[in-house]
């Protein structure tokens, strides 16, 4: 009696697996649509989570083309993508910085030589709470406020122009991007900034921190702030020509200096781009630019940047 | 109380308010033992207001069936749904037969080298001993080292299996495993030993005394291990980070060679994605994924009355 019990379980487990399988194999890909000659087969992309949301959404776009394709992306981070790039486990690496030269040799040595291509733009943004409305700021007093070891608790101090409210500071953390970027080009050394600002890996968190303190201030990526333009200040970044509001425009057209800056991909060699369907996806990145980045919210690459990458391709299909 | 007061007053009037005071006390513990409990209950009444009110007005059965999506209003939950389903798959095949064979060998065999007298018994038996006692670290030990031991042998290194389903489901496997094997040595102990004696009074071997008699009567306490076991590999995000799960897969899994993908994996992704979109979808595949915990768990409820022996 027991002995029957234990055996009709096993059944309703592995009948429940079974089960599972046939819903599975249901899931058929759509037939294959659009234009040109579709592709098939796998392609692995990894990096940079600023710049998934616009691999993610040319993965998606390409797939509604190409039924077949089975793209995967990763957001494990800019250094993980180079890592996986180098070692020969992804097609692409996304990446927020441009790579270094230490990486280059490391990926050479593996008979990798990867091509660099800039597929959108984002600015850093200097977000504060609407009530410290801060219009401009110059590069030195972002400097002053961000370094080591400032103390400065309060813009007046800075520029007594500037607004005189008590600043609470908001920021990612050492693992971003933005954070290398952010501390390298204002502070001038990565790894350059003050200890006492609250850091956090999730930039929605930066956001709710800035909205609900008077003295809210942080920096992060221009998509975030556009999403919550309406809870938030922004301000203007002056380097010594002037004012320049962060815009799609001034980010595409780089104006927005120094905070403007690339996002990349890079593929793994000639031998990646010898596999037809990541040859496909490349032309279809470039080819259709504007609109994956509309849809992603990131800054579309500009056109000098677009024909520089139709070049690396170009040279790297030889 | 003054000095001038008699001793034998004294002790009728102190007494009295002592026995009050311990009353007060008593309640005051009691109050403070309720108030503990309030807090975690609030904890959680809150966290269910809080996602219920983002996440119900977007739960729907498309949100079921699509893709996730860069466009949050087409985004759904199907890929990591799947993907969570079959890791489950590949972790319950791993662990009902790896685990319970351990725990039967551990409480029915192991205990067998306790009183030996010869050199090998005593060897055996101080294994025996090593062996649970790592177990029970073993339960202890943060996910991500699990997630850090399956990149280095089931991803990478000797097995090489690479990012897949089948290399997810055995480090979360891994992850529960003493859990299961606890969970089984303790049904099998509340088998009464009258039932294995009698057994072996009639004639039966060692094993078919296990196999048809003490099993069986073990599979409620089993079987509610393995689905509390399940319910915590369900929720695990960490270790399938590092074993550097992709955040979008454009197929869904077809079984467990597909690309790792999973539910707390997707909420993770959504919840850092940027706009106010994306927080909902979170909160509404957290609603799918309780939903998913809730009926994993009153299937162990069912399980342990259905089969439950009184002796």
């Amino acid at each position: 009696m027991s002995y029957l019990k234990l055996n009709s379980l096993l059944a309703v487990v592995s009948a429940g697996a079974l089960a599972l399988g046939v819903a599975a194999c249901g899931e058929s890909t759509e037939p294959t649509g659009g234009s040109g000659e579709a592709v098939s087969g796998d392609i692995t992309i990894e990096g940079s989570s600023t710049v998934f949301p616009f691999a993610q959404a040319a993965a998606e776009a390409f797939q509604g083309e190409n039924g077949e394709v089975n793209i995967t992306v990763g957001d494990a981070g800019s250094t993980a993508g180079f890592e996986a790039l180098c070692a020969g486990e992804t097609d692409i690496a996304d990446a927020s910085s441009q790579i270094d030269e230490e990486t280059v040799k490391t990926c050479e040595e593996a008979g990798i030589e990867p091509i660099e291509l800039t597929i959108a733009n984002d600015g850093i943004s200097i977000i504060t709470n609407p009530e410290l409305a801060v219009e401009c700021i110059t590069t030195e007093e972002l400097a002053e406020v961000w370094e080591k070891g400032s103390s400065v608790a309060n813009l007046a101090e800075v520029n007594p122009d500037l607004p005189d409210t008590e600043l609470a500071l908001y920021g990612p953390g050492d693992e971003s991007g933005t954070w290398e970027y952010f501390t390298e080009t204002i502070n001038g050394e990565e790894g350059n900034i003050r200890d006492d600002y609250s850091p956090s890996a999730d930039d929605n968190v930066i956001v709710q921190g800035v909205e609900g303190e008077a003295g809210g201030m942080g920096f992060l990526g221009f998509s975030y702030y556009e999403q919550n333009a309406d809870a938030l200040g922004i301000a203007a970044v002056d380097s010594g020509d002037g004012c320049v509001t962060p815009s799609s425009e001034t980010i595409q057209s780089g104006e927005y200096a120094p905070l403007a800056r690339p996002l990349f991909m890079y593929v793994a060699g000639t031998e990646a781009l010898a596999k037809p369907q990541v040859a496909a996806f490349v032309d279809y990145v470039l080819a259709n630019n504007t609109e994956i980045a509309e849809t992603a919210l990131v800054v579309p690459a500009n056109e000098e940047q677009i024909s520089g990458d139709e070049e690396a391709i170009g040279a790297g299909a030889k | 109380m003054s000095a001038t007061v008699d001793a034998p007053r004294v002790a009728v009037q102190v007494i009295p308010p002592a026995d009050s005071r311990a009353k007060l006390r008593e309640r005051a513990f009691e109050a403070a033992l309720i108030f503990a409990l309030l807090i975690s209950l609030a904890m959680l009444i809150a966290l269910f207001i809080d996602v219920f009110t983002k996440g119900l007005p977007g739960l729907s059965p498309e949100f079921v069936t699509d893709k996730a999506s860069a466009f949050p209003a087409n985004a759904g939950i199907a890929t990591s749904l799947l993907g969570t389903l079959w890791l489950m798959v590949v972790c319950i095949v791993f662990i009902v037969p790896i685990g319970l064979a351990s725990a039967v060998y551990l409480e029915e065999y192991g205990t067998d080298y306790a009183d030996q007298r010869t050199w090998t018994g005593r060897m055996i038996g101080r294994f025996n001993t090593f062996v649970e006692v790592n177990i029970q670290n073993l339960a202890a030990v943060p996910s991500i080292v699990y997630g850090i031991l399956g990149l280095a042998f089931l991803v990478r290194g000797p097995l090489d299996l690479g990012k897949i389903i089948l290399a997810g489901g055995l480090t979360l496997g891994l992850l529960v495993l003493p859990v299961v094997i606890i969970a089984g040595r303790e049904a099998l102990r509340a088998v009464p030993s009258s039932i294995r004696e009698g057994s072996m009074a009639l004639g039966a071997t060692k094993w078919q005394t296990i196999w048809r008699q003490v099993l069986p009567a073990a599979v409620p306490g089993v079987a509610t291990g393995v689905i509390l076991a399940l319910s915590r590999a369900i929720g695990e995000t960490a270790p399938l980070l590092l074993l550097g799960a992709a955040t979008f897969n454009t197929q869904n899994p077809s079984g467990i060679f597909s690309a790792i993908s999973a539910l707390p994996l997707q909420i993770n992704t959504w919840i850092s994605a940027p706009g106010a979109d994306f927080q909902a979808l979170a909160a509404s595949a957290i609603i799918v994924l309780l939903v998913v915990l809730v009926l994993m768990n009153s299937v162990a409820i069912y399980l342990r009355n259905r089969y439950e022996q009184k002796w």
